[in-house]
C-alpha cells in the first residue's frame, strides 16, 4: 500500500470569473455541456448550483435544462467529497466474491452510508456498479487509484489510512 | 534484457506498479542491465501481476508476483526463463491462451500499447492499406462478407448498418464507437483502449471511409480513467502522424476522432440514449425508428458500434471477409472475446470463435470458481442476461443456441457463482439495478422496477409467495413488452431465470408456472 494517499482534485469555493472560463473552454465542442460538467466539477469538486444559469445563458438553454442534466448523472454532485474518495464496486461480479459483506462492514465501521463523508470529512464512499476489474474482484477505486482483490481488512486499513 | 510487465488497470490494480518498481530496483542494486516495457495486458488476469521475459524458446511468464518475489527471482535467474516458484511457463502455450483465436485481442500485451511503429510491425494497419485500395463500396462488401454482428449486445449485421449509413444522404456524417461498457462481468472495451488502442482507431477510421463520415466520436464511460488516458495518447499520436487529420493517413479522406467521457449512467451504453448524452442531454432513449444510420447524433446519419465491433474490422478487411467468415457456427462467425469474470479461477479473456460450450468456458478455461466450491450459476451478457445453471452447460457460445435458452451473449460478459449465491437475492438486484438506472423515459422501466423490488422483497420475506411469485411474472410480462428499451426489457431475463432455475431459493418447492413459460 502506498503511504501517501493523493487527496481529492480540488475543492476550491465557487468564482464566477473561474467558472465562466471553463464554460467558454468547452464551447469548441459540438455538444459541449458534459465537458464543461466534468470541468467544473474538477475545477471545483461538485458541479455549484451558482454555476447552472451561467452554462443556460451561454449555451441558449432554459436553467431546468441544466439542471436536468446535471442531476440526471451519477457522477456529478451538488457538495464536494471528502478529502478521499473510495469507489466501492456493487455489481455482481464483485458481489459473487462477496463484495456486499465487506463494503456493509466498512460502512458499519465508519459509520455512513453509501454516499456518506466520514464526519472528519476524510473520505466518502460511493457506490459503483463495475470499474471493469471484474476478474480480479472485489474492486474498488481510491482517489482514481484502481484496487483489485480488495478484502475486508485491506478496506479497514485504507480507510485508516485516509483519515491521516 | 527487456522485461515485460503490464499496465492495464488490472493489473496496477494487483499491484504491477510496484511490482515493476521492485524490478528496477533490483536491477540496479544487482547492476543487472534490464529494461521494463510496460504493455498491456494479455488477459490472463489470475496471474496478474504477470511479468514476462523475452527467451530463445519464447515469452516465459512469472506469476502472480508480489515485490517481495523479486529478489528470489533475479536469484533463481528469471531473466534466462529459469524455474521459479511463480513461473507460469512460456506464455503463449498455456492452455488458456493456446486454445485462444486471437484476432482483435493479437496484439495487446506484447508491446508498448503506444507504439505507432510497434503496431505497424505487428501487422496493424494492414486493413486500414487494404480499404485505402479497395474504395468504400468493397470494404461494405467484405464487412457484409465476414458475417460481423454488432458486439455490443443486440447482435445487428455490421454490414448492413454500414450499407444504410453509406446510402443515407447528409452533408455530415459520423462515426460513433461505443466504449461504455457498463456490464459487470465485461473488460474488452477496456483492455483493449489500454492494450492496442490503435486497432480501435483503425476501425473506426475505415468505417469513416465505407460510409463517407468524417468526425468520429469515442464515448468512454468515467469509471475508466486508464483506458481514457491510453486513449487520448493514441489519438493525439495518430493526429501527429497523419492517420487522422485532414488527410487520413495520406488518403483524400477526412477524419477525426473526439473522446467523450460519459458521467456514470448505465443506460448510455444504449445506443440512442448514448447519442442524446453526446450531444450534451440527458442519456434519455429515443424511439425507434428513425435508426442512427438515418439520424443519429445531431440528426444526422451516424454508425454506432460497440467497441469490439470497430475492433474486429482491421483483421477483416487485412485478411477478408471470408477469412472471418470462416470461423464460427451457424449466424454467429468469426471470434468473440468472452470475459470470466467474478467468482472463476481463470478470469480473463478469452477470444475465441463461436460455438464452443458454455461448461468448457466454466470448467475448462475459467478452471470452476475461484472459491474451489461447485459452480451454481452463471450470469452470462451483462446485468440484464440469464442466470444460467450448470444443467444447461453443454450449450453452444452462440447467439442462437443462447437465445434458444432465454440467454444473452450480449457483450460476451460471464459471471461465475458458487453455490454459496442466493438467487432470489441476485433477482431483486437485477431488479434493483433497472430501477437505479432507468432514464425514466417509459413508465413500465422507471416504475415497474421498483414495484418490482417490493415484490420481491415480500417473496424473501415469505409473504403471501403464491400470489406475489404470480405478480411477479406479469410485471415481467410488462416490462418484457412494454418498455422502450432493452433496459425494461430485458430485466425480466435474470429475474425470471432466477426463478426458473433455482426456485428453492425464491423458497419453492417447484417450478412455478410463471417462470416455466420463460
Amino acid at each position: 500500500m502506498s503511504s501517501s494517499l493523493r487527496r481529492n482534485p480540488s475543492r476550491r469555493n465557487f468564482d464566477e470569473i473561474t467558472a465562466r472560463k471553463i464554460i467558454e473552454a468547452a464551447l469548441g465542442h459540438e455538444g459541449p455541456l458534459l465537458p464543461i460538467l466534468h470541468a467544473l466539477q474538477e475545477a471545483f469538486g461538485c458541479v455549484p448550483r451558482e454555476a447552472e444559469p451561467l452554462i443556460a445563458s451561454t449555451l441558449n438553454l432554459t436553467r431546468a435544462d441544466v439542471h436536468g442534466v446535471v442531476t440526471f448523472y451519477h457522477d456529478f454532485h451538488r457538495a464536494p467529497a471528502g478529502r478521499h474518495v473510495l469507489k466501492l464496486c456493487r455489481a455482481e461480479a464483485c458481489q459473487s466474491m462477496g463484495s456486499e459483506a465487506n463494503a456493509r462492514r466498512l460502512l458499519d465501521a465508519l459509520g455512513i452510508d453509501w454516499g456518506g463523508t466520514t464526519a472528519d470529512g476524510s473520505l466518502t464512499v460511493e457506490p459503483v456498479y463495475c470499474l471493469g476489474l471484474c476478474a480480479t474482484s472485489p474492486s474498488a477505486l481510491l482517489d482514481g487509484e484502481p484496487l483489485g482483490r480488495v478484502g475486508a481488512e485491506q478496506l479497514e486499513a485504507l480507510a485508516a489510512e485516509a483519515k491521516r | 534484457m527487456k522485461v515485460f510487465v503490464a499496465r492495464d488497470a488490472a493489473a496496477l490494480a494487483v499491484g504491477a506498479d510496484r511490482v515493476a518498481a521492485a524490478i528496477a530496483a533490483e536491477a540496479e542494486k544487482r547492476q543487472q542491465h534490464v529494461t521494463l516495457v510496460r504493455t498491456g495486458t494479455r488477459g490472463m488476469l489470475w496471474l496478474e501481476p504477470l511479468i514476462e521475459v523475452a527467451t530463445p524458446e519464447g515469452r516465459v511468464g512469472y506469476g502472480p508476483v508480489t515485490p517481495a518475489d523479486v529478489p528470489s527471482l533475479f536469484d533463481a535467474g528469471f531473466l534466462e526463463g529459469r524455474p521459479h516458484p511463480r513461473r507460469a511457463g512460456q506464455v503463449e502455450e498455456l492452455p488458456f491462451f493456446k486454445r485462444q483465436t486471437r484476432l482483435i485481442f493479437a496484439r495487446a500485451g506484447l508491446a508498448n500499447p503506444l507504439s505507432l511503429s510497434d503496431y505497424r510491425i505487428l501487422g496493424g494497419l494492414h486493413g486500414l492499406d487494404r480499404a485505402l485500395t479497395l474504395g468504400p463500396e468493397q470494404i461494405v462488401a467484405e464487412v457484409k462478407r465476414s458475417g460481423l454482428r454488432g458486439r455490443g449486445g443486440a447482435g445487428f449485421p455490421t454490414g448492413i448498418k454500414w450499407e444504410s449509413a453509406a446510402r443515407a444522404q447528409a452533408a455530415r456524417k459520423y462515426i460513433v464507437c461505443n466504449a461504455d461498457e457498463g456490464d459487470s462481468g465485461t473488460f474488452a472495451d477496456r483492455i483493449l483502449m489500454e492494450g492496442d488502442p490503435f486497432t480501435v482507431i483503425e476501425g473506426m477510421l475505415i468505417a469513416a471511409i465505407a460510409v463517407g463520415a468524417t468526425r468520429g466520436f469515442i464515448y468512454i464511460r468515467s469509471e475508466y480513467p486508464h483506458a481514457i488516458r491510453a486513449m487520448a495518447s493514441a489519438i493525439e499520436i495518430a493526429r501527429r502522424e497523419g492517420i487522422l487529420g485532414p488527410h487520413a493517413a495520406g488518403s483524400n479522406y477526412a477524419f477525426d476522432i473526439e473522446i467523450r467521457v460519459g458521467a456514470g449512467a448505465y443506460i448510455c451504453g444504449e445506443e440512442t440514449s448514448l447519442l442524446e448524452s453526446l450531444e450534451g442531454k440527458r442519456g434519455m432513449v429515443r424511439a425507434k425508428p428513425p435508426l442512427p444510420v438515418v439520424s443519429g447524433l445531431f440528426g444526422q446519419p451516424t454508425v454506432i458500434n460497440n467497441l469490439v465491433t470497430f475492433s474486429s474490422v482491421p483483421f477483416i478487411l487485412a485478411q477478408g471477409g471470408q477469412a472471418y467468415a470462416d470461423m464460427g457456427v451457424g449466424r454467429s462467425r468469426g471470434t468473440m472475446p468472452v470475459q470470466l469474470a467474478g467468482n472463476v479461477r481463470h478470469g480473463g479473456v478469452f477470444e475465441c470463435a463461436f460455438g464452443v460450450t458454455l461448461g468448457e468456458l466454466v470448467n475448462e478455461i475459467g478452471g470452476g470458481t475461484a472459491s474451489g466450491r461447485p459452480v451454481r450459476a452463471v450470469q452470462a451478457g451483462g446485468p440484464l442476461g440469464a442466470y444460467l445453471p450448470p444443467a444447461l452447460f453443454d450449450t453452444p457460445y452462440d447467439y442462437e443456441a443462447f437465445a434458444a435458452h432465454e440467454g444473452l451473449i450480449g457483450h460476451g460478459g460471464l459471471v461465475v457463482f458458487d453455490d454459496t449465491v442466493n438467487l432470489a437475492r441476485m433477482a431483486r438486484f437485477a431488479m434493483e439495478f433497472c430501477a437505479h438506472e432507468s432514464c425514466g423515459k417509459c413508465t413500465p422501466c422507471r416504475i415497474g422496477s421498483r414495484r418490482g423490488v417490493e415484490v420481491l422483497d415480500r417473496i424473501l420475506a415469505g409473504r403471501d409467495r403464491e400470489q406475489n411469485i404470480a405478480l411477479l411474472g406479469e410485471l415481467c410480462e410488462t416490462l418484457r413488452y412494454g418498455s422502450l428499451c432493452a433496459l425494461g426489457g430485458l430485466v425480466p431475463y435474470p429475474v425470471l431465470s432466477a426463478l426458473k432455475h433455482f426456485p428453492e431459493d425464491f423458497g419453492l418447492a417447484v417450478l412455478p408456472s410463471v417462470a416455466a413459460a420463460v
